[in-house]
């Protein structure tokens, strides 16, 4: 099979003429309720972090929706996905309960990991979902194990394995590069380049910031792809996961996105500007992108409130549950730390 | 109902900032995600981004006031269809949350654990007697490489999901071959060769444990696991814990520790006690050829992450080795390797060399000493120390590795806890020493423990 065609809207950091393939408008529907409620529900954890009720870290996905909900409407049931910390819209993506992840937030027994994993570190077998690692780059060989395995059973399962721009230069990405290459394994890396890693442009910590090439030593092929508009990751993520559902390999999806607040909650983001960051949601907002699209397309202001309040609606309960969920039982202490 | 506007913390740690700036003014329209105030700290200033949607309604605190108490209402915002007449029913100030642990919301007051909850008592581990071997079972006399290797071979004949990934494990038949004849009878998808790629191959094998699978991952030897070091302990060991028991992790990471024969510092170190100290993790080192394949058959089938520290210098050892269906050695239990009443000398893995030739030694000057071989350091086995201890009275630890937070210091500080009253001297322990491995023959020599340290050692706590 040959390399898929370039179908992506940005190549090479230059824009190309022509849209990706349009939505139906089920699938814009869609596309606009999932990545509200992801920036719901991280405007809500950034609320309750400033309350004082979610502690330690808390690194928030708002700016970024488009890239999970486009990889997401691309997957089957069975496909594996990894992240790193900045994690809260992947597991809503893949249809994990609000109620346990924000649980997870404020640390109490009714959190996906009971409590003790906190933001970074959540997990759901039964959705597929491997974590939430807190050691930026470990995902990715973790990932690259995880279609290991679907290649020893033989079955057609496609490990979906994302990672920061700044992850990109950690050197076990490139050790899990070689294998995946080497024995094919069906592993989609996801280079999500929000162009910050923490308050280090690309181009402070990049030689090469085409991450689309980041493969090319190992022959593993590689686009880069608009991540605001969803639509443009959805078709990419079609042909990546034709390309590793036919035995072809690793194939890299540069994901150029972008974070609308800080790295983490207590940054102060002095790295860049206020107006870049107005600029980039004045214009490439995923969010307003799809919701013009459909107000175009007539569906009314009022259809559009709907959906914002439904997915409202799961938030506060969400939240709701989160600080009113106890505490861990303090017997919790000493349990899985063997099976 | 208007929303209020608290003031928010940047940190979990900040208890009040100062208001530095508005940037909307009242009856101005907002929508989430629109900065609103400018907040800081002595550390830093953040911007205060809308929530939630409507018009601002009235601005409580002015901009420039100092010193603002993290979550006071700092201004109402009115939904659709509000007004400024709206403003009186605004709720009242909330309570300031507790801090973290000290959270118990109140409905859930009754069930969340007391601010000063003490913690409960850590569990006990307790390990099965090792399998009783029939009268007439016949010893087989092997070498711990074949004992290793037949271990894993039964292992894989008995469950798909174990299979082999390491540096010429396969095509090579092992780098020290331990893995002989592996890819001749389980083939190239279940004997994997892998590049010089540690970090990497360790964590795609935790990977694919996390999947399901039950790999073995061969170190050359463990001085390069500490390129994986990151995903043994952070990946491999944390993650069940962290995912609640949902996601853990049934692998083995195996290969020869320890110092080897003349090829200095960075190829000879001893790992037990670096991995001993990770909750999550099992960690093995045996000495005799039977420990060696029971206890790897043991830690191929435990649901858990196992380090299994073999010993190049042991290898060709040969031992008798019972020939049945199915020989597991339980994880966790000590073995008493010589019995005696005088003295307790404590040792694991090469450092039973020294420890059982010392015993010999001793038993000439009419010192019995009971060797005890811990098999596995954790969970160490404290009570048939501390059984003998009671016993003897006297304790000597030996260990190929550094005495500054070894195993031997883990072994003395149980013995104080938990048999003080029977010591008749103060344990001693008998270590590497405190310097890097030297290359030349007699510094090398000079560097590791040897048998008359032992000797001696032992007759210190005997004060003979």
């Amino acid at each position: 099979m040959a390399a898929p065609k370039k179908t992506v809207a940005k190549e090479s950091g230059h824009e190309t003429a022509g849209s990706p393939p349009e939505f139906s408008r089920e699938q814009e529907l869609k596309a606009l309720r999932d990545m509200l409620l992801i920036r719901r529900f991280e405007e809500k954890a950034g609320q309750l972090y400033g309350m004082g009720a979610i502690g330690g870290f808390c690194h928030l996905y708002i700016g970024q929706e488009a890239v999970v909900v486009g990889m997401q409407m691309a997957l089957k049931p069975g496909d594996e996905v990894i992240t790193g910390y900045r994690d809260h819209g992947h597991m809503l993506a893949c249809d994990m309960e609000a109620k346990g992840v924000m649980a997870e937030l404020t640390g109490r027994r009714g959190g996906y990991s009971r409590g003790k994993g906190g933001s970074m570190h959540m997990f759901s077998k039964e959705k597929h979902f491997y974590g939430g690692h807190g050691i930026v780059g470990a995902q990715v060989s973790l990932g690259t194990g995880l279609a290991f395995a679907n290649r020893y059973r033989g079955n057609d399962n496609v490990s979906v394995t994302y990672f920061g721009d700044g992850a990109a230069n950690q050197g076990q990405v490139y050790e899990s590069f070689n294998m995946a290459e080497l024995w094919k394994l069906p592993v989609i890396y996801v280079i999500e380049n929000n162009r910050y890693a923490m308050g280090t442009a690309v181009s402070r910590a990049s030689a090469q910031q085409d991450f689309s090439k980041r493969g090319v030593s190992f022959n593993i092929p590689g686009r880069q792809v608009d991540g605001m508009d969803v639509r443009a990751v959805k078709a990419a993520a079609d042909e990546a996961t034709a390309w590793c559902r036919g035995g072809n390999g690793p194939i890299i999806l540069e994901m150029q996105t972008y974070r609308y607040r800080g790295h983490s909650m207590s940054d102060p983001a002095k790295y860049r500007t206020r107006e870049e960051v107005e600029k980039v949601r004045h214009d490439q907002d995923p969010i307003e992108q799809v919701r013009n699209r459909l107000l175009g397309a007539g569906v009314s202001e009022q259809d559009l409130k709907a959906i914002d309040a439904e997915v409202r609606e799961i938030v506060n309960e969400a939240a709701d549950f989160a600080q009113h969920d106890p505490e861990p039982d303090p017997s919790e202490l000493y349990t899985d730390i063997y099976r | 109902m208007p929303i209020q506007v608290l003031m928010p913390a940047l940190s979990p740690t900040m208890e009040k900032g100062n208001l530095a700036k508005w940037l909307k003014k009242e009856g101005e329209t907002i929508k989430s995600g629109d900065v609103i105030a400018e907040i800081e700290t002595d550390k830093a200033t953040m911007e205060v981004e809308a929530t939630d949607e409507g018009t601002l309604g009235k601005i409580l605190i002015p901009e420039g006031t100092a010193d603002v108490a993290v979550n006071t209402p700092i201004a109402t915002i009115l939904a659709d269809g509000e007004s400024a007449a709206d403003l009186a029913k605004a709720p009242a100030a909330p309570a300031p949350q507790p801090k973290a642990a000290e959270t118990a919301p109140a409905e859930a007051k009754a069930e969340a654990p007391q601010p000063a909850a003490k913690a409960p008592a850590a569990p006990v581990s307790e390990a099965l007697p090792d399998p009783e071997i029939p009268a007439g079972t016949e010893m087989v006399t092997q070498t711990i490489r074949e004992a290793l290797r037949d271990a894993m071979a039964e292992e894989m004949r008995r469950d798909g999901d174990v299979f082999v990934m390491g540096e010429e494990v396969a095509e090579y038949q092992g780098a020290y071959k331990v893995t002989q004849g592996l890819l001749q009878e389980f083939g190239a998808r279940r004997v994997i060769d892998t590049p010089i790629t540690e970090h990497g191959f360790a964590g795609v094998g935790v990977g694919a444990a996390m999947a399901g699978l039950k790999p073995i991952v061969e170190f050359m030897t463990w001085n390069f696991a500490m390129q994986a070091i990151d995903q043994i302990i952070n990946s491999a060991a944390k993650t069940l814990y962290m995912s609640g028991g949902q996601m853990g992790c049934s692998i083995v990471f195996r290969g020869p520790n320890g110092a080897a024969a003349r090829v200095a510092a960075q190829h000879s170190q001893d790992y037990a006690a670096w991995y001993s100290q990770i909750p999550g993790l099992k960690v093995i080192a045996p000495y005799s050829a039977a420990d060696y394949k029971g206890l790897l058959k043991a830690a191929i089938r435990d649901p858990n992450p196992v380090v299994f520290l073999e010993n190049e210098m042991l290898y060709g050892h040969t031992g008798e080795v019972p020939k049945l269906p199915d020989f597991v050695v339980p994880i966790g239990k000590a073995r008493i390797a010589r019995a005696g009443k005088d003295v307790t000398l404590v040792s694991w893995a090469m450092g039973m060399s020294y420890a059982l030739k010392a015993a010999d030694e001793l038993a000439k000057e009419g010192i019995e000493a009971e060797v005890i071989d811990l098999r596995t350091i954790r969970p160490m086995d404290t009570e048939t120390i501390i059984n003998s201890v009671k016993k003897t009275g006297r304790a000597v630890t030996v260990e190929e590795g550094w005495q500054q937070s070894g195993v031997g210091s883990e072994v003395a500080a149980r013995i104080m806890e938990h048999a003080f009253d029977y010591l008749d001297a103060p344990v001693a322990r008998v270590s590497g020493k405190d310097v890097p491995m030297p290359y030349a023959a007699n510094l090398e020599k000079l560097a590791l423990p040897s048998v008359a340290e032992v000797v001696a050692a032992a007759k210190a706590v005997s004060y003979r």
